[in-house]
Parts: structure tokens; sequence; C-alpha cells
């Protein structure tokens, strides 16, 4: 895995690296990602398996509200970075100054 | 006072107050935990909980919940309300939990008195504790040890005689190799049976919460206090999910000789052998079988679990909670935020998961190693015709000493026995099967028993034949 890649990865990801991190990931993320390569010899065959006991499936409820109105929020409002009175404050996403 | 059932005893006829063994837990956590660093965080107001469970037996007597006055530690990847939940991360070094996770609420409910929250490696990801962002915790059995992991703490918290109990997490082998490592029972259930709300989310089909105790009868009372059907998990099973598992005056027990053959260690292999003896003499039969996937399986799982955990700390944003570093713009927040709030080895898995769930690569390696798993556990069902339980060693070594597992993959191949159990879904219960002399120390170490999805219950009645009753 080459470290362009890893870059990429890491874009994908959010995460910012540093050069050295790049440097380090390249060797051991390559060692482990040729240890992994050996499911596609250990699958045999395609995926004809009968479905399974205990298999699971979607598990539905009544779409309706199950808490009290402010049960949670001032609690969810404090753990936040930023907030704006009732509302969690962000940065701007949408240049609309450039029109 | 070592296990639930000896404090409730003694509660019960008046022996022990709550608030007497509650101020013990206390005493022993100031007194060792300088040294072993198992808790992240002890709550003094446990006394409190404590002096009321005092009044509660002495009007009531043995008409009290079954934990009443229990002292009990959290792995601190578990949230309890008002209570920091760091799982041992930067990014969540000062968040705390708005809500209890369902296991605390049942947990609370059964009146146990929690102490403490414990260690772990980041997020559950490591096999030694040291990757925490506050340290490592050391084994109270040899202090140049690793305690094991990622539920090294709760281990600890164990085995050095502050707690009878500890709650822990097991995506890979995280309750079952520190208990290994530790010298004490540790369980993982079949999936589904504990709710997973309340959790901090690493392999969201992988996880399960289970106990860390010193004898089985305890691991069972605390697995029967958090398991049950939970709304807020649609993961959760019920008792006629799977086809009934019974219990038996005699097992045949499966051993993959196979699985044997290459590096683990040959003290292991010895104890590994007396557990067997021990077995055939008890009048179990044991009997060699293969499982030629099942050993395959730590490949699949560092696909499937890092394609999850990608996912699932997608989350850890900087936005929302936790940690937030200023940026220039949002993209700018998240990445600085994420370079700085995680560490390296959960950064590494992060990369991963992203690599195996991208475009090109999908098919090739997360693909495949669902289609594994689905073989694997075809290949389980299989063998679970002919054997009742399956039996390896817990870990391939006993507790190794600090930086001796630098290289990622041999760290990861310290789970090898434990993540196939965690990718098929199945339940495992390991105990003490012996010691091994490392440098002059008896280091324990642990035996493997894994049952049929939903044989959990015949794994409690064994391992109270073997281990609680052993002479």
């Amino acid at each position: 895995m080459k470290q362009e890649e890893i870059a990429h990865l890491a874009n994908l990801a959010r995460i910012r690296l540093s050069d050295e991190e790049l440097e380090n990931l390249e060797e051991k993320l390559s060692l482990i990602v040729e240890y992994v390569s050996v499911v596609s010899d250990i699958a045999a065959g395609d995926d004809d398996a009968a479905p399974q006991v205990g298999a699971r499936h979607n598990v539905f409820r009544k779409d309706e509200v199950t808490n009290e109105p402010d049960q949670y929020t001032k609690d969810i409002l404090a753990e936040m970075p930023a907030t704006e009175g009732r509302f969690m404050a962000v940065k701007k996403i949408l240049d609309t100054d450039s029109e | 006072m070592k296990t639930v059932a000896e404090l409730r005893t003694a509660y019960i006829k008046g022996e022990m107050k709550p608030s007497e063994a509650v101020a013990a837990a206390l005493a022993v956590i100031k007194e060792k935990d300088e040294e072993i660093h198992a808790f992240l965080a002890v709550y003094e107001d446990a006394l409190e909980a404590a002096k009321a469970a005092d009044t509660l037996y002495a009007e009531k007597g043995a008409d009290t919940p079954p934990l009443l006055g229990v002292p009990i530690a959290l792995k601190n990847n578990i949230l309890m309300k008002g209570k920091k939940a760091t799982a041992a991360s930067k990014i969540l070094e000062n968040y705390t939990a708005v809500y209890d996770a369902t296991i605390v609420e049942k947990l609370k409910a059964a009146g146990a008195i929690v102490v403490g929250a414990t260690n772990l490696d980041e997020f559950a990801m490591g096999g030694s504790t040291e990757n925490s962002a506050f340290g490592p915790t050391k084994n109270p059995v040899d202090t140049t040890r690793v305690p094991g992991g990622s539920s090294g703490g709760s281990a600890a918290a164990v085995a050095m005689g502050a707690v009878p109990v500890a709650l822990g997490t097991d995506t890979g082998g995280s309750i079952r190799q520190p208990a290994s490592y530790c010298g004490l029972v540790g369980f993982k259930p079949t999936y589904g049976a504990v709710s997973r709300y309340g959790l901090i989310a690493m392999g969201s089909s992988l996880d399960q919460a289970g106990p860390l105790t010193n004898s089985v009868a305890d691991a069972e009372l605390i697995h029967h206090t958090i398991a049950g059907l939970d709304k807020m998990d649609a993961t959760t099973i019920t008792d006629d999910t799977y086809p009934a598992v019974t219990t038996k005056d005699a097992y045949t027990f499966g051993v993959p000789r196979h699985f044997l053959k290459e590096g683990v260690d040959a003290s292991v292999l010895e104890a590994f052998e007396q557990h067997i003896a021990v077995l055939t003499a008890a009048g179990h039969k044991v009997v060699d079988i293969e499982l030629p996937l099942f050993e395959k399986g730590l490949a699949a799982y560092y696909i499937v679990m890092p394609a999850e955990v990608s996912s699932n700390l997608a989350r850890y944003d900087g936005i929302r909670y936790g940690l937030s570093v200023e940026g220039d713009n949002l993209l700018d927040v998240y990445e600085k935020t994420r370079a700085e709030g995680l560490g390296a080895e959960v950064k590494r898995r992060v990369l991963l998961g992203t690599y195996v769930l991208s475009s090109g690569y999908y098919d090739a390696y997360y693909g495949k190693a669902e289609l594994v798993r689905k073989q694997m556990r075809q290949e389980l069902d299989e063998v679970f015709k002919t054997v009742d339980i399956i039996l390896t060693p817990t870990a391939p070594t006993p507790a190794f000493k600090f930086g001796s597992n630098e290289d990622p993959l041999a760290m990861y191949k310290q789970d090898i026995f434990t993540v196939p159990v965690n990718l098929t879904g199945v339940p495992a219960l390991t105990f003490p099967m012996g010691t091994v002399e490392g440098e002059g120390k008896q280091l324990p170490v642990g035996v493997q028993y894994i049952g049929p999805h939903g044989g959990d219950a015949r794994l409690f009645h064994i391992g109270k034949a073997i281990y609680d009753e052993r002479t």
C-alpha cells in the first residue's frame, strides 16, 4: 500500500495524518492487508448458503414519541462543543457570497 | 469475600454490611490502584448507596434485590448517566453520559453499587490495555506484565481484590483473554443475548457485554441480570430464537487439534492436556474435531471488525459531543479533531476499514469476509451435531511483558482462539485451567468452552461442575 493511497483513505476517513504517521502506516497497513488477503482463498464458491436459524431481520416499532418533551435536551446540549441557545452551532458550509 | 454469592449470604446473615464491603473496595483501590491503574474513575458516592442498602437489609433481609449492596466496576465504554464515558480515548475525555446503558439500568435495579469505571484499550481496540490514552493497566499477578485487553482494567479490578465483579465488553476476545491473563472467569454471551444499548460501539455485529468474576456461578448470576430482549437494541434475541440447548450429566467435548499445532506455548498446551484429563476423569468424552474455516477466522475478523469500526467511529467529528479542535472550515474541524483525538491503533483500524469498504475493494475483502463468516457458521452447526462443547485454550500464551507485542499482527494473534466465537455469534466461557511458569512467577492460563448458539446455560452448567466445584 502506497503513501498516496493511505493519504486518500485518510481524506475519506476525515483524519489528518502527519508525514511520520503516513510512513509508519505504509509499513503496518501493508502487512495487515497482506495477512487478511487470504480470505479470497478461504471462501469456497458463491453465496448459496441457506437462510440460517437466528438470522436477524428488521425489527420495527410504532412511529411514536417515546420520551417526554425536553427530557434529554439540556444534557445533550451540555455535551455539544458549540451551541447558540437551543441550537448546535456549526461552521458555514455553503458559500452564498460568491454568487 | 471473593464471590457475590458469599457477600450476599454475609449481608443476609448480618455478618457484613454493604457499607463495609464498599468501604473495603474503595480502600483496596486507594491502596493498590496507584500502581495497578485498573480504574479511570472512582465513585465516592457509592458509599451513600451502600448505606441505603444497609438499611434495606436490616429491614427486609433476604427479601431484597439479588445484587443489593454488591460493589461492581464498569468498563469505561459502558454508559452510566452523569458519569464520564471516555472509552479511554482523548476524543471522549470530557464526555458525560446522558443516559444509562440497559445493562447498567438492570444492574442498578438488582441493587448493585458501581464503585468505579475501569481502564481499557482505546475504544476497546487492543489486547493489552497498552492502547489506553490514559496509560496502561498492570497485571496484579505480575506487574511487569499486561493484564490483557481490551477489558484489562476490569480484569485487574477483580484480580486485585477491589470488586467481586466487573463488566467488560468482548468484540474479539476482550473479556476472555484478560480473564485468562488475570486468572478469572469471563463470559461472552450468544450474540444478542445482552443488549448493546449504551455501550460505545466498536464492531456492532460482534460486540457483547459480559462479566469478569471469580466463580462461574457469579458469572451466571450477572449474565442473567443483564440479559434479555430490549426494545432499544433490535439485535437482542428471545429464548426461542435458537433451538433449545440441553444440559447433560456427561458432555462430549471436541478439540480442534490441528488448530493447536502452531503458535501456542508448550506450557499452555501442557496445561490444556491436563485439563482434558480432568474432563475425562469426571466422566466426559473428549474427541478430535476439524474446523478448517474456524482456524482462519482471524483474517476475516480483521476485515469485518475494522469495517464496522470505521463506520461506528465516524460519529466522533468534533461537532456533536466530545473533543472539538478549532479549524478554518468544517472539514478542517473534522480532520484536526480526529487527528488529535484518536490514538495510533484506532487510526490504523479506521483506515483499514475505510480501505476494505472502498469502491473496488469491497467485494474482494468485505464481501468475501462476510461469506467466510457465513460458512464458518455452517461449519460450526455441523460440528455441534456431534459434540456438545468445543474446547480450546483461551489464549496461546500467558500474560506477556509490556511492549513485547509491538508488531500489530503479533498482538492480533493473541486472539486467534477467541475471534471465531464473535464472528459466528456463539457463546464462550473461560476460567483458569492452571498456571504456567514465567520467570519465577506462576501465571494463570485459561481454558475456553465454546457452546452452540443459545447454549449459554450449558456452559454455566458444566463450568460450575468443573471449576466452582474443583478440589
